[in-house]
C-alpha cells in the first residue's frame, strides 16, 4: 500500500465505522425498548390482577352468639352422632339473628334478615357440635361469612352511598311503622338535590338509549328487527317519563325502586323515606330499624344510597341490618380464610381454592413421577446408547412433532385410552396427571437431550479412558453434569402442565367439586379439579363476587408457578455447586 | 524392524533396523480404519516396545491419533468408525469379540490433548479408576493408591494439602499431570498420550516431558505430538504418518538424523506439515 493510497481507504473505513456504530446503537435501543415494553405489560398485567384480587383476601364476617338448644341440636335426644348431624342448626343461627332484631317478624323482613348469610354455614356449626357434643345446651360464638352481596356492599364495590349530617331539628312522629319526619327548616333540600341529580342522570341515560335504539331501527336489516328496536325505544321513552315527576320541582318527590334511596338515621333507628314534600321540610317514611324514642333531634344523618334498589342485589332493609350489625361490632372485616381452606362452593363467600390446589398438587405429582423418569430415561438412551439409524431418526422426528401437538388432543387421547379403554375414574388427578405427563414428555425429552449433548465429550472420553463402562460414564459423569439443564427443562415442562386447562376439560376435571380430595394416595382417584380449571370455572360464574376470587385464584396459581421456578433455580444452583 | 510383516498398502513402510532391546508390547498388523466411507488408515503394521516411549509424528489429519485410539479401542465409541486388522497386546488380540473394551481400557490408559479432569475433587479424580475396578479394598488402601499415583505423576507435593478441592481449580499443567495420575492409578500397562502438551506453556511442557521420561521405567508409552523437538527429546522410537500411511518407523535418532523416505525428510526439515 502506498502512502498516497492510504488516506482514502482510512476515510472509507472511518465512514463505514460511523455507520456500524450507529447500527449497533440502534440495535441496543431496540433491545432496551423491547425489554421496557415487556416489563410494562407485565406490570400492567400483575397490577390489574392484584388490584382485582385485593378485595377477595378479606371478607366481612358475622359473629353471633348461638344457643345450641337441646331439642334443635339433638332431635332424637340420644346425643348420638347421627342425631347431632340431623340437628337444625340453621334454625338456631336464624333464632340468634332474630334476637338481634326482635321487631322483624314479617316474612319479607325475615327473608331479608336471613339473607345476610348463607344457610350452607349451618354445616360448619354441625361439624363443630359433632366434634364436641358437650357444646349442646351451651351458647357458642359462631363466626360466618356474610352473604357475598352484603360483603360487596360493605366493601363499597357494588353500591354507591353517602352519609351527610343533617342540619336543623327533626321530629319523628313515632318509633315504628309509618312515620312522618318534620323539620322547621328545609332540612331535606340537599337530599332532594342529590335524588334529582341522580334522576336526571338516569333519565338522560334512558333517553340516550332510546335515541340509539331508534337510529338502530333506521338501519335495521329486516322489518322485524326494526319493529323490535322501535318498541324497545318506546319502552325506554316511557321509562324516562317516570323520572319527570321526581325532577319536577313542584311535585312531591316519590322515592321508588328506580330512584336513589334516602334513609334517615335518627335516635338510634333508621327511617326509609318514601316521599318528600317539595318544600323539603317534611318526609314520609317507614321505620326500618326501631327508634329509641320519638324526641326531636338535631343529631341525625341523611343516608343516601344512590344506586337505585332495582339496580342492586340488596334491599334498603338489608343495608340497614348490615350497618346496624357493623356498628354493634358483630360484622367485621377479616382475613378470608375460606378462600384458602375451603373447596369450591356455589356461594362465593364460602368458595375457596383448597380443592383445586390439592388437585393440582396431586396431578403434578403424578405428572412428575411419570414424565421425568421416563423422559430422562428416553433422552439418555437416545442420546448415549441408541445407534444412529433410520429408526432412531424416525423416533426423534416424532418426539419433536409430539411437542407441537395441541394439548387438547392429549386430553382426547386420555379420554379414549385411560378412561374408556382402561376404565380409570373420570375427573381424577391420576388420569389428569397421566394426560399431562404425555403432554410434558416431549418437552422433558428434548430438553434433557439438549442438556446431555451440551456435556463436553472430553468428560465421556475421560471416563471411558480409565475403563469406565458406558453406563458408568453416563450415570457417574455425564448425567450429573447435565442435571441442571435436565432439571430446568423438566420444571419448565411441569410448570407448563400446571397451567394447562384444555386437556383436563376432556377428562372431566372441569366438574364442580365441593369437597377437597384427600392429600394422599386415595385422593388420586377422587374427583377433583385443578387451579387453572378453577380459574376458568370462576371466571364464568355469574356472581359478581367471583370476579375478585378469580383474580385471587390467578394470584395463587402464579405464586405456585413462581414457587416452581424458584425451586428450579435453587436445584440448579445446588447441582452446579457440587462440581 | 526389517523382519516385520510386509506392509499391505500400495506404499511400503520403511522400517529401520531394530535397536531397542525391550520386548514388543503392542503389535499392530494391517490396521485399517474407516470413518463411514472414508479410509483414515491404510494397513498400519508396527511393533511397539515396552518400557520405552514411542512417538507418532506427522501433519494434521495423517491418522496418528486415529491409530492411537485403536490401541485402546476408543474408536468403538464413534458410531461410524470401523476398524480392520490386528492389534495384539502381549500376544492377545484386542479386537477379538471376547475382549471387553472396558477391561482393555483399564490396561491401556489414555491422556488427552486437553486436560479433562472430572469436575470432582482431586482425590476423587485419581480414586475414580481404582474405585470402579475395585482395586482398593479399604479407604487406607485407596488413600495409598491415590498418593502413589500422584507421586508418580509428580503432583503430590503440590496438592497434598488440598486433595478435596476440585480438579478444575488446578493450572493447565497440573491438570494434565492430574489426568496422568488418574491414568496411572488403575495400574495400566500401556499409556497413550494424544498431544498431551499442546495446550500447555513451555514450563508445564517441560514438567510433563520429565514425567514421561520417568514413567518410561515402568510403562509402555505412546505419544502423539506435533512438536518434532518433543519427539526427539522424549521418545526412543518414532513413527512418521502421512495421509493415513505409516511412512517410516524406527529409532528416533535414526529417523531424525537419517530419514530414508523423502516425505519424512521433508516433514522433519519443515518443508511441509
Amino acid at each position: 500500500m502506498t502512502d498516497a493510497a492510504r488516506p482514502p481507504i482510512a476515510d472509507a473505513v472511518r465512514q463505514r465505522l460511523a455507520r456500524r456504530h450507529r447500527a449497533e446503537g440502534r440495535f441496543q435501543a431496540f433491545g432496551i425498548g423491547a425489554i421496557a415494553l415487556a416489563l410494562l405489560f407485565l406490570a400492567v398485567l400483575l397490577g390489574s390482577i392484584v388490584l382485582q384480587a385485593g378485595g377477595a383476601f378479606t371478607n366481612y364476617t358475622l359473629t353471633l352468639p348461638v344457643t345450641l338448644e337441646r331439642e334443635s341440636a339433638d332431635p332424637r335426644g340420644d346425643m348420638s352422632e347421627e342425631s347431632l348431624r340431623r340437628g337444625s342448626y340453621n334454625g338456631l343461627i336464624q333464632q340468634s339473628l332474630q334476637n338481634e332484631f326482635p321487631v322483624a317478624s314479617s316474612r319479607t323482613e325475615l327473608r331479608e334478615l336471613f339473607g345476610l348469610y348463607s344457610g350452607l354455614n349451618a354445616a360448619s356449626v354441625m361439624r363443630r357440635v359433632v366434634a364436641e357434643p358437650a357444646l349442646v345446651g351451651t351458647t357458642i360464638e359462631v363466626t360466618l361469612p356474610v352473604n357475598h352481596e352484603i360483603d360487596l356492599y360493605l366493601k363499597g364495590v357494588t353500591v354507591e352511598e353517602v352519609f351527610v349530617d343533617g342540619s336543623g331539628t327533626l321530629r319523628p312522629s313515632g318509633v315504628e311503622g309509618e312515620v312522618t319526619l318534620v323539620a322547621a327548616t328545609p332540612a331535606f333540600a340537599g337530599a332532594i338535590d342529590r335524588i334529582r341529580d341522580q334522576a336526571i342522570a338516569e333519565r338522560d341515560a334512558t333517553l340516550d338509549r332510546a335515541a340509539r335504539l331508534e337510529s338502530q331501527a333506521q338501519s335495521a336489516a329486516s322489518r322485524d328487527a326494526r319493529e323490535a328496536a322501535l318498541a324497545a325505544a318506546a319502552r325506554a321513552r316511557q321509562a324516562a317519563e317516570r323520572f319527570e315527576t321526581i325532577i319536577d320541582p313542584e311535585t312531591p318527590v316519590e322515592l321508588g325502586p328506580r330512584t336513589a334511596s334516602l334513609l334517615v338515621r335518627i335516635n338510634g333507628g333508621v327511617v326509609a323515606v318514601s316521599s318528600l314534600d317539595p318544600d323539603a321540610s317534611t318526609a314520609q317514611g317507614r321505620v326500618l330499624l326501631t327508634l329509641e324514642n320519638a324526641d326531636p333531634s338535631d343529631a341525625w344523618t341523611e343516608w343516601v344510597i344512590e344506586t337505585p334498589s332495582a339496580n342492586r342485589r340488596i334491599t334498603d332493609q338489608q343495608a340497614v341490618y348490615a350497618r346496624a350489625l357493623e356498628s354493634r361490632g358483630m360484622v367485621e372485616r377479616r382475613f378470608n380464610t375460606n378462600l384458602f381452606f375451603n373447596a369450591d362452593s356455589r356461594e362465593p363467600e364460602l368458595a375457596g381454592v383448597l380443592g383445586a390446589f390439592i388437585g393440582s398438587v396431586l396431578t403434578m405429582l403424578v405428572t412428575m413421577l411419570l414424565a421425568v423418569p421416563i423422559g430422562v430415561g428416553t433422552a439418555i438412551y437416545l442420546e448415549e446408547f441408541a445407534p444412529k439409524n433410520r429408526l432412531t431418526g424416525f423416533i426423534e422426528v416424532n418426539i419433536n412433532n409430539l411437542a407441537a401437538v395441541p394439548s387438547i388432543v392429549f386430553g382426547l387421547l386420555g379420554l379414549a385410552v385411560f378412561i374408556n379403554t382402561f376404565g380409570l375414574p373420570r375427573s381424577a388427578p391420576l388420569v389428569g396427571g397421566m394426560v399431562l405427563a404425555l403432554m410434558t414428555l416431549p418437552t422433558v425429552i428434548i430438553s434433557a437431550r439438549a442438556a446431555l449433548r451440551a456435556v463436553p465429550p472430553s468428560i465421556r472420553e475421560a471416563a471411558l479412558g480409565v475403563g469406565a463402562s458406558r453406563t458408568q460414564a453416563v450415570f457417574q459423569h455425564v448425567l450429573p453434569l447435565a442435571m441442571p439443564g435436565i432439571l430446568t427443562g423438566s420444571i419448565i415442562g411441569l410448570a407448563q402442565a400446571l397451567g394447562e386447562t384444555a386437556p383436563l376439560l376432556m377428562i372431566g376435571m372441569v366438574a364442580f367439586v365441593a369437597d377437597a380430595p384427600s392429600l394422599g394416595l386415595s385422593g388420586l382417584t377422587q374427583p377433583s379439579t385443578v387451579m387453572p380449571v378453577q380459574v376458568f370455572l370462576w371466571s364464568g360464574a355469574s356472581e359478581r363476587a367471583f370476579e375478585m376470587r378469580t383474580a385471587a385464584a390467578i394470584l395463587v396459581l402464579l405464586s405456585l408457578m413462581i414457587l416452581f421456578n424458584a425451586a428450579a433455580i435453587v436445584l440448579r444452583r445446588r447441582f452446579e455447586r457440587r462440581w | 524392524m526389517a523382519d516385520a510383516a510386509a506392509p499391505n498398502s500400495n506404499k511400503a513402510t520403511v522400517y529401520h533396523p531394530l535397536q531397542s532391546t525391550q520386548p514388543v508390547k503392542v503389535a499392530a498388523s494391517g490396521v485399517e480404519v474407516f470413518y463411514a466411507d472414508q479410509q483414515a488408515l491404510h494397513g498400519i503394521t508396527a511393533n511397539i516396545h515396552d518400557r520405552s516411549v514411542t512417538a507418532f509424528i506427522g501433519p494434521s489429519g495423517c491418522g496418528k491419533s486415529t491409530f492411537l485410539r485403536c490401541i485402546n479401542r476408543m474408536n468403538d465409541t464413534i458410531d461410524t468408525a470401523r476398524v480392520r486388522g490386528s492389534i495384539r497386546i502381549d500376544d492377545e488380540e484386542i479386537n477379538d469379540r471376547g475382549v471387553d473394551p472396558v477391561l482393555l481400557r483399564a490396561r491401556v490408559g489414555m491422556v488427552f490433548q486437553k486436560p479433562n479432569p472430572f469436575p470432582k475433587s482431586i482425590y476423587d479424580n485419581v480414586a475414580y479408576g481404582p474405585r470402579i475396578h475395585g482395586l482398593a479394598s479399604s479407604k487406607d488402601e485407596l488413600d495409598a493408591v491415590v498418593e502413589t499415583s500422584l507421586r508418580k505423576a509428580g503432583l503430590w507435593d503440590e496438592v497434598a494439602d488440598r486433595l478435596d478441592q476440585p480438579g478444575n481449580s488446578l493450572s493447565g499443567g497440573q491438570q494434565q499431570r492430574l489426568v496422568i495420575a488418574r491414568a496411572i492409578a488403575v495400574n495400566p500397562e500401556v499409556i497413550l498420550m494424544d498431544e498431551p502438551c499442546s495446550a500447555l506453556d513451555p514450563i508445564a511442557t517441560a514438567r510433563i516431558e520429565e514425567l514421561i521420561d520417568e514413567l518410561r521405567e515402568n510403562y509402555c508409552l505412546i505419544i502423539v505430538t506435533h512438536s518434532m523437538a518433543q519427539a526427539a527429546r522424549v521418545s526412543q522410537m518414532t513413527a512418521f504418518f502421512h495421509l493415513g500411511h505409516l511412512v517410516e518407523y524406527g529409532p528416533t535418532e535414526e529417523i531424525f538424523t537419517n530419514p530414508r523416505d523423502r516425505r519424512t525428510q521433508d516433514y522433519i526439515t519443515g518443508r511441509f506439515g
